[in-house]
This record gives structure tokens, C-alpha cells and sequence, in this order.
């Protein structure tokens, strides 16, 4: 069975940066499958799942390949990608209030792609749109209504129905719950998973929120610096961090049910992009740093005994106790 | 929004905050506009009777305004050449505005070198004074309506260009038009469907105010006898033809166009900057 999104070797440049913004990423969402895709600002997880329906910043220059539904993004030709961004995939936006044209009721919003791009007679997509709408949790009214009438949480429900309206493999979610306050995030969230088993798609989640993905996702992909940093089912990668990266971002996240000093931020900021990278690229914040680490960039490399986990560190091995017991502790 | 709307020095200050010097503005521009479509109806006189017997009478019974130099009715004149005082600027914005935004709208939202021609184009007609280019094209195509609405057309339409591309380009950087191009939407229908509405309302405040300069514009044009043909009953060729009245001592016949024209400008002025107010508060 082919994957539903499967990204092999990534690699984009940008204008003026002096090296890739994403430096080969690897990355597959299976059917019905939940992927989380984490990191920090700047550390191009939003650019990859972007690079997913090619929305690209102007001057991007991409390598590498990005197939959803086996077909590869990257060389399609216009129409081809309308009809992908139409039909086979969906993103969500992270502000629901700034993605939704002010001036357009709900409705339009929600069957014009279909009428439009699809030929859908617009009695039909207004039928769509009310069972959508009904999917998740609005009811009908909301079609003759204006965003401007809409809170955010709702208006982000109106967001989810319109990626559901083409009844799309993969929906892909950038920070879908940033902009919204914390009571909604977590009905958002539930919302989103359960549509993902009603309807079928997989799902790629990007946070920067750890709890989140953990808590949504099946596998969870670590992002550092334009690269994978480690990767794995969600439950084990938590609970034993292979990669400094991810024991440190463990560290720095709140946490209720554990003892709690103060919170660890990671020392120092991520490389800039008008530098060049040799070595690791977290060598220089990781406590952890060799010699071999700035001078020879860590392949990604399987977890002993687990087989679905891959971590690019070159002491993954040695550290992994001294890794699994900070996490939990601190 | 930093949008600066293209204003010239006098008339940039004339404005107002006061909703009822707003809305005295917006019914004068209703009855000055009715004047014109009624004009057959309301004016009391042929507009054109020359009766020499009459020349510069004052305000009496029959000509409630007087009469000009040839003898003719001034409140005829007044009403009836509403219509040509209005129809050379409806020409010039309606031309301008078309071709000003599809300028405009072309150059921010595809960018590039296409911005650079346009943009450096457009900006060379900017640098032209708009009479001088409309008194150029007069003289080869000789006098009418036609020639100088076309020539004053061209020469405001950077004023609409430049507002729309930094409008569109402005637009363009918004979440929703990613939001819709990932729906499958083409650039082309984002454009048309989308931004241009979007964009409309402050384009329009530019477009209203224009409206006002263009008919100062060919009022010149007339006044300088290179505007309307000679007789047909317009403002500015209402203030040329009066000069005579002037001198012989007797300024009503060449005094009421010139407030006609004033107040008429000043009006579309105030509407046009209250709606661009309007707009930039709703985009705060």
C-alpha cells in the first residue's frame, strides 16, 4: 500500500540563505495515520508541510521528492497541482480569522472551490458544506453568516469543514491550535482526530507544542534546523528521547504531573541560516558535544531494538540513560 | 493601512470630521447630479437662444440669473452644462480607474519585470503635467470632448495604478489568498474574486476624488477654449465666454459657473476623503 504523503530527500534553498532551509527531510504519513511534526520557530516545520501542496516562498528552489498519493508535487504542472490542492489535500491555517476572506459569507467560503475548481452544481456543494458543517458541530445558519460574527474557535471549525470539502487523502495542519484559547485548542484537537477516522485522511500535525503531539499523534517526526532530528512512535520517543534535541525540548516544556523545578530553556538560539553548517547542527547547544559532532553531520540511524525509530545523533547510544532519565526527572 | 491616497497640495486640506458638512456635500453632488439628467426638463430656456436685447440683463422674473453677453439664459447655461461639466470627468475616472487597476493589479500581483515596465511607465506619465498632455493632444486631434478626456484619462491614471499595486501588493501578503490558492483556486480567480472587492473601496475614495480634480481639469481646458466646442453650454467655457461680461461691469454671467465649479469640486473632494477615512478606520 503506498503511503498517503511521502517526502524522500527533501532539500529547499532560499535566495540569500547560505545554506538549505530544509537539508534533505525524510518523512511518510500513512493512510488514517496521525503524524506530528515538531520544533521550534525557524526550524522549518511549517515550510515542509508547506512544500507539501508547493507553497512556496518566491525563489524557492527545491530537490528531492514529495509524493502525495504517489504523485510527485514538485514537477506537477498547474493543473495537475489545482486539482491536488482541490481534491487530494487540505491544509489548515494557523489564524482562522486572518485565512477567511472578511467580505465573504461562510457558505461562499466553503463551496466555492467546489463549484469553481470541481464543476460541483451549487446545490450539491451547498449540501456538502451544511453535512460538513454538521461534522463538525456547526449547524446551518452559519452558511448565510460573516466571519466577522464567528469566534475563533468556531471559525477554525469552519476552516477544518473546508479542508474536509474536497474529501481529501491528507489534511495537512499548520499549528491549527496557536490562535485559539487553550479550552478550544483541546476540542479543536479532538475534533480533528475524530474526523481523521470518520473520513479517512491522514493527518499531519504541526506543533511546536509537545503535549499536543503528544497526545494527537501516532509517530512524531523531531524538526531541528532544517532537518529530522529523531523520529518514532509518539508513546517511546517521549518517553525515551534518543536525541539531546528532544530531551531538551521535553525539559523546557511544563509539565503538570511531574515535580516541578524550574524550567529548563535550551542555552543559546538555533544556527542562523546565513551561516553555514558543518557537523551537527545542535552541536553547538548540546551539552552533550564532541569534537566528532562539529566536524561530521550525524546520519540518521536506527534505534537498537526499535525498529520504527530513527535518531541522527552520534552518541544517541551511549546517552540513551543519561537522555531517558532527564526527561523523566527534571 | 499606509496606503497614501494621491491628493494635490490645495485641496488635500479641504475636509471634514462634521457628518452633517459630509452629507450637505453628498446632496449637493445629488441635486448637481439631477440638474444633469433632468436638464431638458428644468431649464427654463434654450440653453443656446441668443437674444442680443437681453445681453448682460441682470436677475428679473424671466431670467432668474441674468443673461451673458449674447443674451443668453445663465440658469439654462448653468443646468444644461451640468451635463457636459460632469460627463468629461465620469469619462476621464471611469477610464482611468479601469485601466488604472488592471495596470495596477498586473504589476503587484505579478511582479517582476512586469512591475518594473509598468511601475517606471506609468510613473513617466506621473512626471507629465496632465494638462500640458491633454493641451498636446487637443491640438492634433483638434477640439471635442473626446480628445481630452482621453488625454486627461491617461494622465490620471498612475493616481489609480499606483494606489491598486500597493494595494494588491499589500493584499496579496494576506493568510486568506494562501488559504484560497491551497483550495485549488487559480491566481487569476483569487484576483478578480477576491482581492479586486477587497481592495475596491479605497480605490473608489481615490476614484471620487479624482472625479473633482478632473473636472477642474477640462474646465481649464474649456476655459483656455480647448475643452467643448464653442457652443455647447459647459462651465469652464461659461467662464471664458464671460470675460467680456467682466469687463463690461456686469460679472454674474461668468462669477456663478466659477461656483458652480468650486463647490462642485469641493464636494466631490469631502465625499472622497470621508470615504477614504471610513475605510482606513474599518481597516484599524
Amino acid at each position: 500500500m503506498t503511503n498517503t504523503l511521502e517526502i524522500d530527500g527533501l532539500r529547499l534553498h532560499l535566495p540569500g540563505a547560505a545554506r538549505p532551509v530544509l537539508a534533505g527531510i525524510d518523512l511518510t504519513v500513512g493512510a488514517r495515520e496521525t503524524v506530528a511534526l515538531v520544533g521550534e520557530s525557524g526550524s522549518g516545520k511549517s515550510l515542509t508541510s508547506r512544500s507539501v501542496l508547493r507553497l512556496l516562498p518566491p525563489g524557492a528552489t527545491t530537490e528531492g521528492r514529495v509524493a502525495v498519493q504517489g504523485q510527485d508535487v514538485l514537477t506537477m504542472d498547474a493543473k495537475q497541482l489545482r486539482q491536488l490542492r482541490t481534491h487530494t489535500a487540505a491544509m489548515i491555517f494557523q489564524d482562522p480569522r486572518a485565512a477567511i476572506n472578511p467580505l465573504r459569507r461562510i457558505g461562499d467560503f466553503l463551496t466555492e472551490s467546489l463549484r469553481l475548481n470541481a464543476d460541483t452544481p451549487a446545490q450539491q456543494a451547498d449540501e456538502r458544506a451544511v453535512r460538513m458543517l454538521d461534522a463538525v458541530g456547526l449547524g446551518e445558519r452559519v452558511l448565510r453568516q460573516y466571519p466577522g460574527q464567528l469566534s475563533g474557535g468556531m471559525l477554525q471549525r469552519v476552516m477544518i469543514a473546508s479542508a474536509l470539502m474536497g474529501d481529501p487523502a491528507l489534511i495537512l495542519a499548520d499549528e491549527p491550535t496557536t490562535a485559539l484559547d487553550v479550552t478550544t485548542q483541546a476540542e479543536v484537537v479532538g475534533l480533528l482526530d475524530d474526523l481523521r477516522e470518520r473520513f479517512g485522511t491522514g493527518l499531519l500535525f504541526v506543533t511546536h507544542d509537545l503535549g499536543l503531539a503528544a497526545a494527537i499523534s501516532d509517530r512524531v517526526y523531531v524538526m531541528y534546523a532544517g532537518r529530522i532530528a529523531e523520529t518514532g512512535p509518539a508513546e517511546a520517543l517521549f518517553d525515551r528521547p534518543r536525541h539531546p534535541y528532544t530531551a531538551a525540548l521535553l525539559r523546557s516544556t511544563p509539565r503538570l504531573d511531574a515535580p516541578q523545578g524550574r524550567l529548563a530553556a535550551i542555552k543559546g538560539q538555533p544556527p542562523s541560516l546565513k551561516e553555514e553548517l558543518t557537523g551537527c547542527p545542535f552541536a553547538a547547544r548540546c551539552p552533550f558535544a564532541t569534537q566528532a559532532c562539529a566536524e561530521e553531520l550525524p546520519p540518521h540511524r536506527p534505534v537498537p531494538g526499535e525498529p520504527d525509530r530513527l535518531v541522527a545523533c552520534h552518541h544517541s547510544d551511549q546517552l540513551a540513560d543519561q537522555l531517558a532519565g532527564s526527561a523523566a526527572h527534571d | 493601512m499606509t496606503t497614501a491616497l494621491v491628493r494635490r497640495p490645495g485641496l488635500a486640506r479641504v475636509r471634514t470630521n462634521r457628518p452633517l458638512l459630509y452629507l450637505l456635500c453628498l446632496g449637493f453632488l445629488g441635486v448637481v447630479v439631477l440638474l444633469a439628467l433632468l436638464a431638458p426638463w428644468l431649464s427654463p430656456h434654450d440653453p443656446n437662444a441668443v437674444d442680443l436685447g437681453n445681453a448682460l440683463a441682470g436677475p428679473s422674473a424671466a431670467h432668474p440669473l441674468g443673461a451673458d453677453g449674447s443674451g443668453r439664459d445663465t440658469a439654462s447655461r448653468l443646468i444644461t452644462g451640468a451635463r457636459t461639466s460632469l460627463l468629461g470627468p465620469l469619462g476621464v475616472v471611469a477610464f482611468s480607474t479601469v485601466a488604472g487597476v488592471v495596470v495596477g493589479v498586473a504589476a503587484g500581483w505579478r511582479g517582476g519585470w512586469l512591475d518594473s515596465v509598468l511601475s517606471r511607465t506609468t510613473e513617466l506619465v506621473f512626471a507629465f503635467p496632465g494638462l500640458l498632455l491633454a493641451i498636446l493632444i487637443v491640438s492634433i486631434y483638434g477640439e471635442g470632448l473626446i480628445a481630452p478626456v482621453v488625454a486627461l484619462g491617461v494622465a490620471y491614471l498612475p493616481y489609480v495604478s499606483r494606489l491598486t499595486r500597493s494595494l494588491v501588493l499589500a493584499e496579496r501578503e494576506r493568510p486568506y489568498v494562501e488559504a484560497y490558492q491551497v483550495q485549488g483556486h487559480s491566481a487569476v480567480q483569487i484576483c478578480l474574486r477576491h482581492v479586486l472587492p477587497n481592495i475596491a473601496p479605497v480605490v473608489l475614495a481615490q476614484s471620487t476624488i479624482n472625479f473633482g480634480y478632473a473636472l477642474i481639469d477640462l474646465a481649464g481646458l474649456s476655459f483656455l477654449g480647448l475643452g467643448v466646442p464653442a457652443l455647447t453650454p459647459d462651465w469652464g467655457r461659461m467662464v471664458f465666454d464671460g470675460e467680456s461680461a467682466i469687463q463690461a461691469g456686469y460679472p454674474l454671467s461668468a462669477i456663478l459657473p466659477c461656483v458652480a465649479i468650486v463647490l462642485t469640486v469641493v464636494a466631490f473632494n469631502v465625499v472622497g476623503e470621508r470615504w477614504a477615512d471610513q475605510v482606513a478606520r474599518r481597516d484599524r
